[in-house]
C-alpha cells in the first residue's frame, strides 16, 4: 500500500482524538553542548507548545497524530476503529512511522507525534509496538522533539515505565463520563482498569518530579479525553467526572470531544451534527473550574446543563445579580476574577493600574477589556449600571451575542 | 534646543537604539528633542535638522532599568510601527524616574507598548510555527517565510537551536537567514523565487492534513483567527483549504445519511493464553477476599475512588491493626498506610518493637472518602451507614487472619472494632477483651497527630502513642 493512503487511512481514524497540546515539557535543544561543538540529534522543546497549522475545523495540527493500525479487538460502537465496522484497515511498521515522523519534523510541520493504535493480539503487544516508535526516534534518532503516546490499559507496568522513560505525555482515554454510559457502549473497555492506570501513571509522574535519580517519567504530565453525546449523560455529570479526575490523578488536561459522525457508523448511535457549541461550553467550564475557583454546582444550570447561549460564567453571573454591579476600584481579585469578560490577565493589569489611579471606563477600554460584557456587572468612577438594567429580565436578551454562522465565510 | 537625531543601522537594530537611548537619557535629553530614523531612509523631511548623537559615547551608568522594561521595550522596538523608538525613549524616562510606571496598565504609553510587544510576540510565535522548510538535492533546507514585523534575527536562534544539524536558509523581503551547522549569519532580503524547489514530501503532508480534518465540524472562522490568511500563500496544505470547506458538506452528509452496513464479521479478537489456568486463588484465602472486596458496591464510595484497598501483612499475624480509610495515596497505591500517616505510623511502631511486615495492616473502610479540590483530594470522614457497609470485609479478614489482638486507630476504626460508638481519649491505652472473646487495643490515628498544631503537642502525643503500641508488642510473639 502506498505511503499517502496508509497515512490518510491512519489519520483519519485518529482525528477523532481532540488532544493536540506540545507545550509543558522539559526543555530541550540540539544545538551543540558548547559553542564550536558539535549538533545532537534534531529538534527542541521550549516550554510553550506550537500550532504549526490549523485545519477548516478549526483545530490546531501540532503534532503527527496517527494510529499504528487501525485493526482493533474492541468494539466501542462511538468509535471509527471498532471490530464491526466495514472501514478500510492498514498498519505502518515501526520504521514508516519513524521515518514519516523525522521527514514532517525537518520541514517544521510538526512539533512531534502523537501515536496511538488499535488493539491487537493483546493489550502488552500493542502497548509495546507503540514503544517501539518512540525508543527508535529517542535512541537511533537522537529525536528532541515531543512524543505523546497513548497508553492501553492494562498493559504490563514495565511497558508503561518503558513508555514514560520517552515519551514527553502520555495519556489514557476514559471516552464516556459515566461507567454505566462505557459498560452500555464499549463492553470490552474497562472504566476501572483506565483508573488503575492513570493511578499508576500519576505515581510514576510525582515519583520523577520528586527525585533526581528517578527514571525520566512523562514529564509532560497525563491527560485523557470524554465524548460528548455519545450517551446520555448531562454536563453535570461530565463536569463532575473531570473534577474527580483533575483531583485523583493530577491530569494536565481533560479534552471534551463532540461526538462526531464517522463513516460507516453504527445504527445504535444517533447520526447527526457534532455537539459542538455543547464541547465548547465544557471547555469554558472546565476552564473556570481550573483556575476561577468555580466549583461543578456553581456553573451548571438547575438542569445539569450549560447554557448554550451564554458562557458559563455570564450565566452565572446572571444568576446572581445580587452581587453585582462590583466597584472596579475595590473589588477583590476574586471578586473580579468571577466578573464577565475579566480574565486573569486583565484582572491583574485592573489590581496594578488602580493603584495609581482611580479608573474610568476608558482605562478598561485601554487594557482590553471587553466592555460590551463586563460593564452591566461594573461600577467606575464615571460609570454605575443602573440597577433597572441589572434587574431588567432582558438583560439576558440583551447579552447573548447575535446568532453567527460558525462555518461561514472565507 | 537643538534636535539630536539618532540614526540606526536598520529595524531591528535593538542595540542600537539602546545604546543611543543611554546616552541621550543621560544627558536628559526630552524626547520631543529626538528625531529617531533607520539608515539610508530617504526623504526625511529633517535630514538636515539636528545633530547626530555619537552612540559610543557612553557616559557612566545611569540609574539602573528595571528588567521589566528591558523585556518589553526588546519587543516592542522590533514592531512595525516607526513611532516604536520615540514610544520607547518616552517610557525608558518615565521608568528612569520612577521605576514602578509600567505597573500603571491603563496609562495609555504603556498600554500601547504592551499592545506593541504583543504584536510582535504573536508574529514570531507564528513564525516558528509557518516557517515551511523545502528539501533541496544537497540535503540543505530552505525557506521563505513574510513576517509583519522586523523579527528575523531574533526568531532565527529558535531555528537553530531545533534544527542545528541541519544546514537551512530562512529568505524573508527584508533579510536573510543562514545556518551553515556552525554559524548563524544575516545578509539581504531575497525573493520569493529564490526558495521554491520542489519537494515530493509536500503531498505526503497534503494527504495528511487533508485527512486530519473532520468535514463535519467545520469552523472556518476559528481557522482563519489562529491561521490568518496572509500566511497562506507560504504554507503548502493551505492550498487544500477551498476545496475541503466546498466538500465539506457532502462528506459530512454521506456519513450521515448513509445506510447501516452490516456488521464486519469475525471481528479480531484478542489472544487469549491457551491452557493458561484461571488465575484463582484457594478459596476463602486473603487473595480471593482482596478480588472480592474490590467488586464491592455495598454503598456509593466506590464509584469515585480509584479502587478497594484491602488490608496486606502475613495471613498468621499475631496482630491486626486498622486504621479509618485509605487516603489519597493509598487509593493511588492500592496498599494500605503508604502515605504520610503510614509513615508516621512506621516510625512509631518500629519504636515499640514491631515491626511492619509482621503485621496485618487493614481500614474499617476499603475505599477512599474524599471531595476533589482543583488539583487536590479533601478527606472526608466515612459516615456511620458506610462503615457499617464495610463491616463484613473487615468481619472476613479477622475470622482468616485470626489475629491475638486487633489494634483500633482513631475513632472510626474503634467504632468498628468494638461494634458501638466510642471516644476513644477514654478508651485508649489498655487492652480489653470484648464479648466475642477477641483483643483489642484502642489508640489514636496516626494522621491525629499530624494535625496537631503545635510541636510540643505533637511530641506529646507521639509519645502516649508509641507507649500504647508498646502494649502491643506483647502479643507479637504470642503464637
Amino acid at each position: 500500500m502506498d505511503l499517502a493512503v496508509k497515512l490518510s487511512i491512519l489519520a483519519d481514524a485518529a482525528k477523532y482524538d481532540a488532544s493536540c497540546a506540545s507545550s509543558g515539557t522539559d526543555r530541550r535543544h540540539s544545538g551543540p553542548a558548547r559553542p564550536g561543538g558539535q549538533a545532537q540529534g534534531l529538534g527542541s522543546t521550549e516550554g510553550a507548545g506550537i500550532c504549526h497549522s490549523y485545519a477548516p475545523d478549526g483545530r490546531c495540527i501540532s503534532l503527527l497524530k496517527i494510529l499504528l493500525t487501525n485493526a482493533c479487538a474492541f468494539d466501542c460502537l462511538y468509535c471509527v476503529n471498532r471490530a464491526s465496522s466495514n472501514v478500510r484497515r492498514a498498519r505502518f511498521t515501526v520504521k514508516e512511522v519513524v521515518d514519516l515522523t523525522l521527514d514532517f519534523y525537518r520541514r517544521n510541520y510538526i512539533e512531534g507525534l502523537f501515536l496511538s493504535s488499535g488493539i491487537v493480539r493483546s493489550a502488552d503487544y500493542t502497548m509495546e509496538q507503540v514503544v517501539r516508535v518512540a525508543k527508535s526516534l529517542r535512541l537511533d534518532h537522537g529525536f528532541r522533539g515531543y512524543i505523546h503516546l497513548k497508553t492501553i490499559p492494562d498493559a504490563d507496568p514495565a511497558l508503561l515505565a518503558e513508555a514514560g522513560l520517552y515519551a514527553d505525555r502520555l495519556s489514557i482515554n476514559l471516552e464516556l463520563p459515566t461507567e454505566a454510559g462505557l459498560s452500555q457502549l464499549a463492553p470490552e473497555k474497562d472504566a476501572r482498569a483506565v483508573r488503575r492506570t492513570m493511578a499508576q501513571l500519576r505515581g510514576r509522574i510525582e515519583e520523577a518530579k520528586a527525585e533526581a535519580r528517578a527514571p525520566r517519567f512523562s514529564p509532560a504530565g497525563q491527560s485523557t479525553q470524554m465524548i460528548i453525546g455519545a450517551d446520555d449523560s448531562d454536563d453535570r455529570a461530565t463536569l463532575e467526572t473531570s473534577a474527580n479526575l483533575y483531583g485523583s490523578y493530577r491530569l494536565k488536561r481533560v479534552y471534551y470531544s463532540a461526538f462526531s459522525p464517522i463513516p460507516d457508523a453504527s445504527s445504535r448511535l444517533p447520526s447527526k451534527a457534532p455537539p459542538l457549541m455543547r464541547e465548547h461550553r465544557l471547555y469554558q467550564a472546565d476552564w473556570l473550574m481550573r483556575f476561577y475557583g468555580f466549583s461543578v454546582h456553581e456553573i451548571t444550570e438547575a438542569d445539569g446543563m450549560l447554557d448554550l447561549a451564554l458562557d458559563p460564567k455570564l450565566a452565572w453571573a446572571l444568576r446572581h445579580r445580587g452581587l453585582f454591579p462590583l466597584d472596579v476600584n475595590r473589588a477583590s481579585r476574586e471578586e473580579l476574577l468571577r466578573t464577565p469578560g475579566l480574565g486573569r490577565t486583565t484582572v491583574e493589569r485592573i489590581l496594578s493600574a488602580r493603584r495609581f489611579r482611580a479608573l474610568r471606563v476608558e482605562d478598561l477600554k485601554r487594557m482590553r477589556a471587553p466592555l460590551g460584557k463586563a460593564l452591566p456587572f461594573l461600577a467606575t468612577i464615571d460609570h454605575r449600571p443602573r440597577v433597572s438594567v441589572l434587574d431588567a429580565a432582558n438583560l439576558r436578551d440583551r447579552l447573548v451575542p447575535p446568532p453567527r454562522q460558525l462555518a461561514l465565510g472565507l | 534646543m537643538t534636535p539630536r537625531r539618532v540614526t540606526l543601522a536598520h529595524d531591528a537594530d535593538v542595540a542600537g537604539w539602546r545604546a543611543a537611548a543611554r546616552s541621550l537619557l543621560a544627558r536628559e535629553v526630552e524626547p520631543a528633542d529626538v528625531i529617531w530614523r533607520v539608515g539610508r531612509e530617504a526623504g526625511d523631511l529633517f535630514a538636515d535638522a539636528g545633530e547626530d548623537v555619537e552612540s559610543c559615547e557612553d557616559p557612566a551608568p545611569t540609574r539602573a532599568i528595571p528588567r521589566a522594561f528591558v523585556e518589553l521595550a526588546e519587543r516592542a522596538l522590533l514592531h512595525s510601527d516607526a513611532t516604536r523608538f520615540d514610544l520607547c525613549y518616552r517610557l525608558l524616562r518615565r521608568v528612569a524616574a520612577e521605576r514602578s510606571a509600567l505597573d500603571d496598565a491603563a496609562d495609555p504609553d504603556v498600554a500601547r507598548a504592551t499592545a506593541l510587544a504583543k504584536a510582535v510576540r504573536r508574529d514570531a510565535h507564528k513564525m516558528t510555527a509557518f516557517v515551511r522548510f523545502r528539501a533541496a538535492g544537497d540535503g540543505s533546507f530552505a525557506s521563505w517565510f513574510e513576517p509583519e514585523h522586523h523579527i528575523l534575527e531574533a526568531t532565527a536562534p529558535f531555528f537553530v537551536r531545533r534544527f542545528a544539524a541541519m544546514r537551512w536558509a530562512i529568505l524573508t523581503p527584508e533579510r536573510s537567514a543562514f545556518w551553515d551547522g556552525r554559524e548563524l549569519t544575516f545578509g539581504a532580503g531575497a525573493r520569493r523565487a529564490a526558495a521554491q524547489a520542489d519537494d515530493a514530501m509536500e503531498d505526503v503532508w497534503r494527504a495528511y492534513y487533508a485527512s486530519i480534518f473532520n468535514p463535519a465540524r467545520l469552523k472556518v472562522a476559528a481557522m482563519r483567527s489562529e491561521m490568518p490568511r496572509k500566511y497562506w500563500r507560504n504554507l503548502p496544505e493551505a492550498a487544500l483549504i477551498p476545496s475541503l470547506i466546498a466538500k465539506a458538506g457532502q462528506a459530512t452528509e454521506a456519513m450521515t445519511q448513509a445506510a447501516p452496513t452490516p456488521a464486519k464479521r469475525n471481528p479480531t479478537r484478542l489472544r487469549t493464553p491457551e491452557g493458561a489456568p484461571a488465575p484463582v486463588g484457594q478459596p476463602d484465602s486473603l487473595a480471593v477476599l482482596h478480588e472480592e472486596i474490590d467488586g464491592c458496591r455495598a454503598c456509593p464510595l466506590w464509584a469515585p475512588a480509584t479502587q478497594a484497598v484491602p488490608g496486606e501483612g502475613p495471613k498468621d499475624a499475631s496482630i491486626m491493626v486498622v486504621g479509618e480509610q485509605p487516603g489519597d495515596r493509598e487509593d493511588i497505591a492500592g496498599r494500605p498506610f503508604v502515605g504520610p500517616a503510614g509513615a508516621l505510623f512506621d516510625r512509631a511502631a518500629a519504636e515499640a518493637g514491631l515491626t511492619r511486615d509482621r503485621l496485618y495492616l487493614t481500614n474499617a473502610v476499603k475505599h477512599f472518602k474524599f471531595e476533589p479540590r482543583g488539583k487536590f483530594r479533601l478527606h472526608r470522614s466515612p459516615k456511620v451507614d458506610e462503615v457499617r457497609a464495610c463491616a463484613p470485609w473487615l468481619a472476613r479478614e479477622r475470622a482468616l487472619v485470626r489475629p491475638k489482638l486487633v489494634v483500633a486507630m482513631g475513632a472510626t476504626a474503634a467504632r468498628a472494632v468494638l461494634g458501638a460508638p466510642v471516644t476513644v481519649g477514654e478508651r485508649r491505652g489498655r487492652v480489653e477483651t470484648l464479648p466475642d472473646g477477641s483483643v483489642a487495643l484502642v489508640t489514636v490515628h496516626p494522621a491525629y497527630l499530624l494535625r496537631l498544631p503545635d510541636r510540643e503537642a505533637q511530641a506529646r502525643e507521639y509519645g502516649r502513642f508509641v507507649d500504647d503500641l508498646r502494649l502491643a508488642a506483647a502479643y507479637l510473639d504470642a503464637a
